[in-house]
């Protein structure tokens, strides 16, 4: 019996395999099962080469695996792309149609197993996924009956026929499995979950979850991979709560729409990704410059221009920190796993909200689409603060000439009381052109000088819960492993395979990026031997902005990795051995 | 009851003297009383350039944002709290230039809000260059030997883009001018008015007296019929854009707000942020 392994189905974009790995992981999540998925895919809808793999263990996974237990193709191309990741000793089931063949130097088991033409039979070739589930289920002795209700819940639109149909072919899959087989195979068999109740999820939907907890009440936004599914989950959502999403022309209406709608008191966000946020750049400084609360989720993906639009990658630091021109407070945070992110997205509307500045939510592809088994959210730790704004309160006359509130009073912790628009005496104006107290436009060099000043100090009193995750059990470590969003499951695999081999390894993954969080990671660093920060970049910006902010330049070594993939296990293992 | 003064500030406009400006800004004043709006139910959303000051120069709530973008924060403002009036204010080049994917799509969404453009045909706070409503052979410092792009006609373009209410005016009727803003407030939809507002120090082609000759007033076209939108189309192209007066107004297209699927009829800037634990719980369960 085995603790996990690993299961991937490809084939042609556009043919089910995402669906087939979708009901494959549901039905196991509702064992009780950890899922963990990643999904390669390329920015067309049909055609093209795509897989689905999806770790499966009993207990907590956030990684993908270094290599294959199963491989379920539906063409030789899935074979001749991922053969070579199967364990010594895997399983490759391919449709018999199209004659499937490994090659002869690999110690791996083939079956062929006719998935479309069983499909046919039962009268839809569409159903031939369902067949390849079934023999999935007889490799790992998995009843057949663990599928019915995943099954009746997506198809029992299309009527009981069509859910006996499937069921049908998920029993003749496992049957014909087994007559090739003569039964179950050694080695494949999980032993049982735990039976738990998880949820099953991207970051994105975490996220949008989190925003529609956190109080938003409307989206503006333009679609883009892979950002959409926020704005997707918003749109089906707000509406239950009077709420609305508009999906604008651009990425530059998107963010100043949404900051018209902050300004108006509406919690309001906008999601996107590298080159639309790219976009957002000037929108950003306005909001900075007239401390409206704003909330953006960056998710990144590779870069730079169009770049790789499908694929991994953390490259957005530097712009989420830097971008736009002048200089303004911001937030950037990066959660690093998918309960994180929820607890994050509503976090950033409190921040936002509490210093009146732009929030960056970043969070990368692989969090934000990697599909996985999540414990249930604590709803207790949901709380709205909306800092200096009560828009039910009556106001007092002003002593300004024109009756003008002091919007931009000069605080000692910079933060000035908000008022909304509608508010009896709360009249204001509001501009990106330096202003005095009251938003009217001044020059005047002393007023330029405390207005900056004002806005510059909101963030030194920014209370943050946990900037860094931190898994320091050495005093003194061989290694200090650093990183952020989705690396943390990878690293964390990757810390008990490096303490075998004799090294003391520690861990911080660093959750708000900015302001950094100097203080916190100062220690673990001067106790360690080597820092080194793993990042999907080429040009090491995590690492650069520790060099900023920490020194040790000379023990600061970077682990980057940026072709459009994840990390591996082993990749992080091999490359820390190289560089202690 | 408020009155035009009480949406008036101390503030001196940065405007030149002459600039047609400053009377697009009392009508927008009187408008505003007439149609009996309190200074802290309306919020003017401008542009940048020097008629995008405006909102600074009304006292009510203002929102002087970036160059072409007041549309968007403009919308975004209505969307969150329909209670408010909101006027979205700018130049030619602010609305036609920079920011004309937002006003194409603004018109087309339909969000009731009114869009003041003070049209001058050209840039004047960058110190005089050719804007997208100058004319062919119009010679500024960016085109010295005259522009050679066609101008936008924007009131045609408008029509086609699926506007609700289409309007222009002269900034020297003060009279016609007020009421027309009056009615684009009073629209249930998007409503834009192109101001011919002369720019006394850089166009020196279109002035006063130059608008005074060319304009021709819809009042006198015999059976001009503003719900036709045919007619408001061909009487355009007829005139060269050149006509003054509400061109056409659709008064039974909902706007977005009435069609927005789930959208609340309380503003939902006044509606609470907190959602119930068992809704929480019921959304949690769609995931598992």
């Amino acid at each position: 019996m085995i603790d996990q392994l690993s299961w991937k189905v490809g084939g042609q974009q556009g043919e089910g395999i995402d669906s087939t790995g979708e009901i494959f992981a549901m039905a196991l999540n509702r064992l009780g099962y950890y899922l963990y998925s990643y999904r390669h895919f390329s920015s067309r809808i049909k055609g093209g080469h795509t897989n689905n793999k999806i770790r499966v263990s009993t207990s907590e996974t956030r990684s993908i695996s270094d290599d294959l237990d199963i491989l379920i193709a539906f063409d030789q191309e899935t074979i001749d792309v991922n053969v070579h990741e199967l364990r010594d000793g895997g399983v490759v089931i391919g449709d018999s149609k199209f004659n499937p063949t490994v090659p002869e130097d690999l110690n791996v088991r083939l079956y062929a197993v006719p998935f479309t033409e069983i499909a046919s039979e039962l009268g839809t070739s569409l159903m031939k996924n369902m067949v390849a589930i079934g023999a999935t289920s007889a490799v790992l002795g998995l009843p057949v009956e663990s599928y019915l209700e995943v099954v009746e819940e997506i198809f029992s639109r299309k009527g009981a026929k069509v859910v006996e149909k499937n069921m049908e072919a998920i029993q003749r899959g496992a049957d014909h499995f087994n007559g090739l087989s003569g039964g179950q195979i050694d080695g494949f068999q999980l032993n049982k979950a735990d039976g738990m109740k998880r949820m099953f999820m991207i970051g994105n939907d975490a996220i949008a979850l989190g925003f529609v907890a956190g109080g938003v009440r409307f989206m503006a936004a333009y679609p883009i991979t892979p950002a959409s599914e926020i704005m997707e989950y918003l749109i089906k959502k707000l509406p239950e709560f009077g709420g609305t999403v508009i999906q604008t022309e651009d990425e530059i209406a998107a963010c100043t729409m949404a900051i018209g709608a902050n300004y108006a008191g509406v919690r309001t966000i906008t999601s996107s990704a590298g080159p639309g946020l790219s976009l957002m750049m000037e929108a950003l400084g306005l909001s900075g410059m007239t401390e409206v609360p704003l909330v953006v989720v960056d998710t990144q993906r590779g870069g730079p221009s169009t770049g790789l639009p499908t694929k991994q990658e953390q490259s957005d630091l530097m712009a989420m920190i830097y971008g736009t021109h002048g200089e303004i407070p911001k937030v950037v945070m990066a959660p690093s796993t998918v309960e994180e992110a929820f607890y994050d997205a509503v976090e950033a509307l409190n921040i936002a909200e509490e210093y009146q500045c732009p929030v960056i939510l970043l969070t990368d592809l692989q969090l934000s689409l990697g599909k996985q088994s999540v414990e249930p959210l604590d709803f207790s730790r949901v709380e709205i603060r909306r800092g200096k704004l009560d828009p039910s309160k009556e106001l007092p006359d002003t002593d300004d000439k024109d009756g003008y509130f002091k919007r931009y009073e000069v605080t000692e912790d910079g933060i000035s009381q908000r008022v909304i628009p509608g508010m009896k005496n709360g009249i204001h104006h509001v501009t990106g052109v330096e202003h005095d107290e009251t938003g009217k436009p001044s020059e005047v060099a002393g007023n330029r000088q405390k207005q900056m000043d004002k806005r510059l100090r909101k963030l030194n009193g920014l209370r943050f819960n946990v900037p860094v995750v931190k898994q320091a059990p050495h005093e003194e470590a061989d290694i200090l492993l650093v990183g952020f969003n989705s690396t943390r499951g990878v690293i964390e695999e990757a810390i008990p395979r490096l303490e075998k081999e004799g090294l003391n390894v520690n861990h911080a993954h660093i959750r708000l990026i900015h302001p950094f969080p100097t203080d916190e990671i100062r220690p673990l660093i001067e106790n360690a031997k080597t820092v080194i920060v793993v990042e999907n970049n080429a040009t090491g910006q995590l690492a650069n902005i520790i060099k900023m902010n920490v020194g040790q330049h000379e023990k600061i070594k970077n682990l980057l990795k940026y072709d459009g993939n994840p990390f591996l296990p082993s990749e992080v293992v091999m490359k820390c051995k190289e560089l202690v | 009851m408020a009155t035009f003064k009480d949406f008036r500030n101390s503030i001196k406009p940065n405007w030149c003297p002459g600039c047609g400006d400053f009377s697009v800004q009392a009508a927008i004043q009187r408008a505003a009383a007439n149609v009996g709006l309190e200074p802290d139910n309306l919020a003017v959303v401008s542009g940048i350039g020097c008629s995008g000051r405006i909102s600074g120069y009304i006292k009510s709530y203002g929102f002087h944002g970036i160059h072409g973008r007041s549309l968007p924060i403009a919308q975004g403002v209505k969307m969150a709290n329909r209670d408010l009036t909101v006027i979205a204010s700018g130049g030619d080049g602010d609305g036609f230039a920079i920011g004309m994917g937002h006003t194409v799509h603004a018109i087309r969404r339909n969000i009731d809000i009114t869009y003041i453009v003070m049209d001058n045909q050209i840039y004047g706070l960058t110190k005089g260059q050719t804007s997208p409503r100058s004319d062919v052979g119009f010679k500024t410092k960016s085109t010295p030997e005259g522009s050679v792009e066609s101008a936008i006609g924007i009131m045609e373009l408008a029509l086609t883009a699926g506007a609700t209410f289409v309007a222009q005016s002269f900034s020297t009727d003060l009279k016609e001018l007020t009421s027309i803003i009056e009615e684009g407030i009073n629209h249930k939809g998007f409503s834009l008015i192109n101001v011919f507002s002369p720019c006394v120090t850089y166009n020196k082609v279109n002035t006063y007296d130059w608008f005074k000759e060319h304009l021709i007033s819809l009042g006198t076209i015999e059976n001009y019929d503003s719900s036709n939108r045919m007619m408001a189309m061909q009487t355009l192209m007829e005139n060269k854009g050149l006509v003054k007066g509400i061109i056409y107004q659709d008064k039974v297209k909902p706007s977005y707000q009435d069609l927005a699927h789930g959208y609340s009829k309380e503003a939902l800037a006044k509606m609470d942020l907190n959602l119930p634990e068992e809704k929480f719980n019921e959304l949690m369960t769609e995931f598992m």
